[in-house]
């Protein structure tokens, strides 16, 4: 499902952030989600307990069902790996602008 | 949770009558009201709702499917109606392609758990390239739930 890690010598980050909004990641932040990640060109992958998703694929993300409270790892492979684990977090974290 | 636990079976809609957007959610809407899924009251607000979610964003996520939905305080269960588009519908895609498989989902207001679980479940299969191929295939309401049971028992690839 997720999208295979290039085994090459970028830089690759990990970093975990849980979803804080009450609605969790539905349609909405999923989308918003998916946009951000798609800024970057860092392959990203997303996971949850058990599935682990390409994080630019709205149908994935949607499938992780993330409420809230729930853990999301993410993990960047490439030369924007850093900024992208670490905005992709803070996005997560921030409730994107819900309650 | 199943596709079977929140599709309504009266709201299968093989051939949907619009090629157009708003007009495709007030008929999958009142199929639901229809079959009983819905008040009759609370039909205008439920299109409303729908339409005006659209509007901050499509639910027409690609790959000839939308999932346009609403969580409303009239609704006491998830409730799911399937409308199907040989012509295909203008839905203002992220791809701008036309959609051909519409679900359309109405979730309880305080239950986001079960909302996202329906989502997953909807997700999980309209991700399938397998599973939108045969539902675009299918033509009456017999072979929409035989295709919805043979996913829920997991006998798609």
């Amino acid at each position: 499902m997720a999208r295979r890690r290039p085994e090459t010598a970028l830089p690759t980050c990990s970093t975990t952030a849980t979803v804080v909004n009450r609605l969790g990641l539905h349609a909405r932040p999923a989308m918003a989600f998916v946009d951000a990640a798609s800024g970057y060109k860092s392959s990203i992958t997303v996971k949850n307990n058990s599935d682990e998703v390409d994080a630019k694929s709205i149908m994935q993300v949607m499938m992780l069902a993330a409420t809230k409270g729930t853990k999301l790892a993410i993990t960047a492979d490439g030369e924007d790996a850093e900024k992208a684990c670490k905005e992709l977090k803070k996005l997560i974290e921030s409730g994107f602008g819900e309650d | 949770m199943k596709l079977s636990d929140i599709i309504v079976p009266d709201a299968i809609v093989p051939a949907l009558t619009s090629t157009e957007r708003d007009a495709v959610v007030r008929e999958l809407v009142d199929a639901l009201v229809a079959g009983g899924a819905a008040d009759p009251s609370v039909r205008d607000d439920l299109v409303a709702a729908i339409l005006e979610r659209e509007k901050k964003g499509s639910t027409g996520f690609g790959r000839g499917v939308a999932v346009p939905h609403v969580k409303h305080p009239s609704v006491t269960r998830m409730a799911a109606a399937v409308g199907l588009s040989q012509q295909g519908v203008e839905f203002e895609s992220l791809d701008k392609q036309p959609v051909y498989s519409v679900f359309l989902l109405l979730s309880p207001e305080d239950k986001p758990e079960e909302h996202l679980q329906a989502m997953e479940v909807i997700f999980k299969n309209l991700s399938k390239e397998t599973f939108r191929r045969f539902l675009r295939q299918a033509t009456t309401v017999e072979d929409v739930t035989t295709l919805l049971d043979e996913a829920d028992n997991q006998q798609l690839a």
